[in-house]
């Protein structure tokens, strides 16, 4: 499979503060990767190298096979891979389709919108990823809608920006089991897609269910990856990461 | 079944305020005309409501795109004296009037700029800096001139005077202006990326930030635009009476304030509307007039004021609170 992105040995210091030491990653197309880790583990720092926010101090960083240097947001962001940060980035008095084009409208000559163009294509990007109530369309307010499916506007935005990688920072976060399900459905519509998806999560359970692999960091290490099929139980999961992060 | 009511109430969020501002003006007009009928049907009395109704509508609807934005501007009722009196200036000493109503209106813009840019930089409180911005502006035109006005009567000779001011037909043409500027705003506002960019910024400034709208950029624009709205007011009012006050401006204030939040446009941001403005702006310039029109003696006029947009709110508050 294609590597959309790959870290090779990636070192980011603040001070004297190492706060990834010779961290590697790689996301291949269509899987979903969970990363986990405690508070203070490097997962933030991680992420925003990813996306560009921070350049690495040391180590390599490949586009689908091409060593990219001068790493910065605009060139993440030209690579297709586009962050779902954890408040979302909405507006929630807006249209849905406002919400999806927004800063990206789609324009006739002197800046005027083309809202037909939109509404339809936004339409078409929320069916695409799973909404199915027919409550909700393009012209539907986010205020109105739950938290799960805020989260699904922002992936469809994410989807519209051309996303090859899309990072989800902690996305069911506060969110009730029947939300999580539907940010679960999201994220495998994504992957059915040939997308890929960087699932960051604090809770366990919530990254075993919807991962294809897992990334263990601890202290700003990757101290472990394992495949799902390694394991059977999420209890299992828990176990490894407790005992690599002892050892460690 | 349930497709339609999702587009119903769709409609009804886009477009509730709108429709909440036109029904108090149907009330409104109600009451008045069971009040005072027959001075309701005299058509003098609708004549004077439409001179009024322009310049305020040229105050009022360019603040509907800045607290929409998140913020308030004070200061454009002694914006609205600068540029008149810059236009008035530049009319006396023989500068063509065509030039100087451009000039006039740059000013307006230019003031707006700094009053904007003011806020933004220093994250000043709008509502303070531009009182302070009202005072001020104020000040200056007192100083410059004195306290004296400046009478243009050579402005009717000009062509530009019965385009902007003249009589069509017997309706005055500022209704035109002011009709054709309604029409622009609602399209600016709701199909064009500014009043959207606007909308966002108002709503969520950092998630506006994130997603790479220049938010510093947005406000001191719809500052500008207030400033525009302004000079544009004033300048038409200076040509229909051919005389600049150094006071003028100053009543319009809380009149035009006033219009924009009866008009159904939430003071939170993020949201408004120029339809609910126009209405507005008509329960308003009614409310003026019609005190009179039915009879009243004018000390109940400031009351009913009061009232109505006391009335207005409690009843913009069935669209509900702010959504987050």
């Amino acid at each position: 499979m294609e590597n959309i992105i790959e870290l090779n040995k990636v070192t980011k210091r603040f001070g004297g503060i190492t706060a990834l030491n010779k961290a590697s990653l790689k996301v291949t197309r269509g899987e979903v990767v969970g990363l986990i880790g405690d508070n203070g583990a490097g997962k933030s720092t991680l992420i925003k190298t990813l996306v560009g926010v921070y350049s690495p101090d040391e180590g390599e960083i490949f586009i689908r096979g091409d060593k990219i240097t001068n790493w910065n947001a605009l060139k993440a962001r030209e690579s297709g891979i586009e962050t779902v940060f954890q408040d979302r980035a909405l507006t929630p008095q807006q249209s849905i389709v406002k919400n999806i084009f927004m800063g990206k409208e789609l324009r006739y000559p002197f800046g005027f919108i083309k809202e037909k163009e939109q509404i339809y294509e936004a339409n078409r990007l929320i069916r695409e990823i799973g909404f199915t109530s027919k409550l909700i369309n393009a012209e539907s307010p986010v205020g109105n809608l739950s938290g799960g499916e805020r989260q699904g506007v922002a992936i469809a935005r994410a989807i519209y920006n051309n996303a090859e990688l899309i990072v989800l920072d902690e996305p069911t976060n506060n969110l009730s089991l029947n939300e999580t399900q539907k940010v679960f459905d999201f994220v495998l519509n994504v992957k059915k897609s040939n997308r890929s998806v960087l699932f960051i999560g604090h809770n366990i359970y919530h990254v075993y269910d919807i991962s294809d692999r897992f990334v263990i960091l601890d202290r700003g290490e990757v101290v472990h990856q394992l495949n799902k099929n390694d394991i059977s139980t999420p209890e299992e999961l828990m176990k490894i990461m407790r005992e690599t992060i002892k050892t460690h | 079944m349930s497709n339609k009511n999702s587009n119903f109430s769709n409609y009804f969020h886009r477009n509730g305020r709108a429709l909440g501002s036109i029904g108090y003006f149907i009330l409104l007009m109600v009451i008045f005309f069971i009040g005072a009928p027959e001075a309701w049907i005299r058509p003098n009395l609708h004549q004077s409501v439409f001179v009024m109704m322009p310049t305020l509508i040229f105050l009022t609807i360019p603040l509907v795109f800045l607290v929409a934005s998140g913020e308030i501007d004070l200061s454009f009722a002694s914006t609205y004296a600068v540029a008149a009196y810059v236009f008035a200036l530049l009319v006396k000493n023989g500068v063509d009037p065509g030039i100087c109503f451009v000039l006039g209106i740059l000013t307006g813009a230019a003031i707006g700029a700094l009053v904007g840019t003011l806020i933004v930089v220093f994250r000043l409180s709008s509502l303070v800096a531009s009182l302070g911005m009202l005072f001020l502006l104020r000040g200056v035109i007192l100083l410059l001139t004195n306290s004296r006005s400046i009478t243009i009567m050579e402005v009717e000779n000009h062509w530009i005077y019965p385009l902007l001011v003249g009589n069509f037909y017997g309706f005055p043409m500022q209704i035109f202006w002011a009709a054709l500027f309604v029409i622009f705003c609602y399209y600016f506002f709701n199909k064009h990326v500014f009043g959207i960019h606007i909308q966002h910024v108002g709503d969520n400034t950092v998630s506006a930030e994130q997603m790479g709208i220049n938010v510093n950029a947005v406000k001191i624009k719809a500052f500008m635009f207030v400033g525009v709205g302004a000079a544009i007011g004033g300048i038409f009012t200076t040509m229909i009476t051919y005389t600049f006050f150094p006071t003028q401006g100053f009543g319009y204030l809380l009149l035009a304030l006033a219009a924009v939040f009866v008009g159904g446009t939430p003071y939170w941001g993020g949201l408004g509307t120029i339809i609910g403005a126009v209405f507005g702006v008509g329960i308003i310039a009614y409310m003026e007039i019609g005190i009179i029109a039915i009879g009243w003696s004018g000390e109940w006029r400031q009351f009913f004021n009061g009232l109505i947009i006391l009335l207005a709110l409690l009843g913009h508050r069935l669209h509900g609170e702010r959504v987050r």
